[in-house]
């Protein structure tokens, strides 16, 4: 008896009301979760119970509502920390999103500890949200960028590792499920190794926060950054986890109100972690979106629900390596919950557009990944990405639209 | 034993039915120079070359264009890659403007503009072959594709010589 085994996936889909749409007059096959998630009634509900019952600004209004909505939202940081284990709910900062998170990091912490000849570790396969803001850090401190290379088979090059980590290396960021090649990077692993050099590190977890049970004490990753929209949740709430002492350390970023203790003409002085971090009114309706997110998916179970994203990856690589000239990228054992692929008979947004008229929404591109396309030698890939309530049969049908796709433009 | 979660019938049907839209976008003349292109390759005595780029999906052109004594197209070729829509659409353009003067060339790049964007315009007969384009107002995404090469050329006319580079995307 699996996790996966005692759970109806069938009524599951019923919790998402998009479900039912159609597209083109077909039903709806939404096969790119990777890059948003949908929503199930659980969360609508919640935002929709905020704004109609216990809407009012937090932190400030002695009044009813204002200590609701108050409550509601650090309830709301509470619910994550015990949902990625963190030691305690300051250590939870809200954001916009992973991208939010991950430049806020490079700003504050990068700002006061990278100088001039420091070394940022990242990997080829990270996205450009974990690549982009450590270049805009480099150029303005002289710090270097340095890279763990990508095998054929997706995985990374770890035995490169023990020569890339040098003393100089203040940070590793890496992705924990590649959002491209569906690889899962041995996190805990890295961890160890960077801290063995004196190394922090830095997951974003955007791929894997909805997908797989983890905990960030067991990993020993130092900061992780995911956002919501991907595990259920609204868009414009994500999360920036820092163990305390490194939030301590950090100075401010955004200046406002909500994170000061108190402003004199001249100078002000800042609150602790995490509302230093959180100048101006947060986004309270999205982050209790999130916890009832959270509710959502530990209803379901991680467990349960990666077992199941897992096989259908795993199906769906099976199924697409029947299809002539079909190349598929990332691991074939173990993947997160997407295939990428690439076929001789079409452009990926030639496949897309035609799967679209079918009523199967996949994704075409470069997904925020150019550095590693150019490492496979390809422009972009077609991505079919999964969540627990898609299903073998829906894959079934992407196989025959893909079939007729070749036949048309062969 | 795993059970995975069942749907609609629709989506078990034993045949996938083509559907009018995609017929029309990809009309055979299209996939036909998409596959393999006119007009493809090296022009060794180019006055100017243009390197088009479409970041949003990484496709990309390059163009090289001779001008005659009159300042008109005397020849023009590409080399790139792409979907099929950017790519036969460069293959139709180089086709239809070799030997056309500059006022010709930017009359048509409107006209084409038009044509793909444009859901009440009547395609001007002038444009010929490159009318069968007009799938494309259909599918606004793809307008950057339809346009990458047009792009380029109308770069190469202002740039006259040496190398340029456009983009789809505002830089």
């Amino acid at each position: 008896m699996t996790a996966a085994s005692t759970i109806d996936w069938n009524t599951i889909r019923e919790d998402f009301p998009i479900l039912r749409e159609r597209a083109h007059g077909h039903p709806l096959i939404y096969f790119d979760s990777a890059a948003t998630s949908q929503k199930p009634r659980a969360v609508i509900e919640a935002l929709r119970n905020f704004y109609e019952h216990d809407n009012a600004n937090v932190h400030r209004g002695l009044h009813t509502l204002s200590s609701r909505a108050t409550e509601a939202y650090e309830k709301a940081r509470q619910r994550v920390a015990q949902y990625i284990g963190a030691a305690s709910a300051e250590e939870i900062i809200f954001t916009r999103g992973t991208t939010e998170s991950i430049n806020l990091v490079a700003q504050t912490w990068g700002g006061e500890f990278i100088s001039e000849g420091d070394v940022i570790l990242l990997t080829v396969m990270e996205h450009h949200s974990n690549l982009v803001p450590w270049q805009l850090l480099a150029e303005r401190t002289g710090a270097r960028l340095r890279f763990v290379p990508v095998r054929d088979d997706g995985t990374l090059e770890l035995e490169k590792l023990s020569s890339l980590l040098t003393p100089e290396v203040k940070l590793f960021a890496f992705t924990y499920i590649s959002n491209s090649l569906g690889t899962i990077n041995p996190v805990a692993e890295l961890c160890e190794k960077a801290h063995s050099i004196g190394a922090l590190t830095l997951v974003d977890a955007a791929q894997s926060i909805g997908h797989l049970p983890f905990n960030v004490r067991e990993l020993g990753c130092d900061l992780l950054a995911f956002s919501g929209h991907k595990m259920c949740g609204p868009t414009g709430i994500g999360v920036m986890y820092a163990r305390a002492e490194i939030l301590d350390s950090m100075p401010p970023w955004h200046g406002g109100g909500e994170m000061i203790v108190s402003v004199a003409l001249e100078k002000s002085t800042f609150k602790k972690a995490p509302h230093r971090f959180e100048a101006g009114t947060p986004n309270i309706a999205g982050a209790i979106g999130l916890a009832a997110a959270i509710d959502y998916i530990e209803g379901i179970g991680r467990p349960a629900i990666f077992e199941h994203d897992s096989q259908l990856a795993r199906y769906a690589a099976e199924r697409l390596a029947e299809l002539p000239g079909t190349r598929i990228f990332g691991p074939k054992e173990e993947r997160g919950a997407l295939v990428g692929f690439v076929m001789d008979a079409a452009h990926p947004h030639d496949l897309t557009t035609f799967a679209d008229q079918y009523g199967l929404a996949m994704r075409g591109g470069h997904h925020c990944n150019q550095p590693l396309m150019r490492r496979f030698g390809v422009s972009g890939t077609t991505r079919a990405s999964f969540y627990f309530y898609n299903t073998t049969e829906e894959i079934d049908r992407m196989i025959k639209i893909l079939h007729a796709a070749v036949r048309f433009f062969s | 034993m795993f059970r995975f979660g069942q749907c609609d019938n629709r989506v078990r049907g034993a045949f996938v039915f083509m559907i009018p839209e995609i017929e029309e976008l990809y009309q055979e003349v299209i996939l036909d120079h998409s596959r393999r292109p006119r007009n493809f390759g090296e022009l060794p005595d180019a006055a100017v070359r243009v390197h088009g780029d479409n970041p949003a999906c990484g496709d990309e052109i390059h163009l090289a264009v001779k001008f005659d004594a009159g300042g008109g197209l005397e020849d023009i070729k590409f080399s790139g890659h792409g979907c099929a829509i950017s790519q036969a659409s460069a293959s139709l353009m180089t086709m239809k403007l070799k030997g056309k003067s500059r006022a010709e060339v930017m009359e048509m790049l409107h006209a084409f503009h038009d044509l793909v964007t444009d859901e009440s315009s009547e395609a001007p007969k002038s444009l010929g072959d490159l009318r069968v384009m007009q799938g494309v107002r259909k599918f606004p995404q793809r307008v950057k594709c339809a346009m990458l090469a047009w792009r380029a050329v109308e770069q190469a006319l202002e740039q006259g010589a040496g190398e340029a580079t456009v983009s789809t995307e505002p830089v």
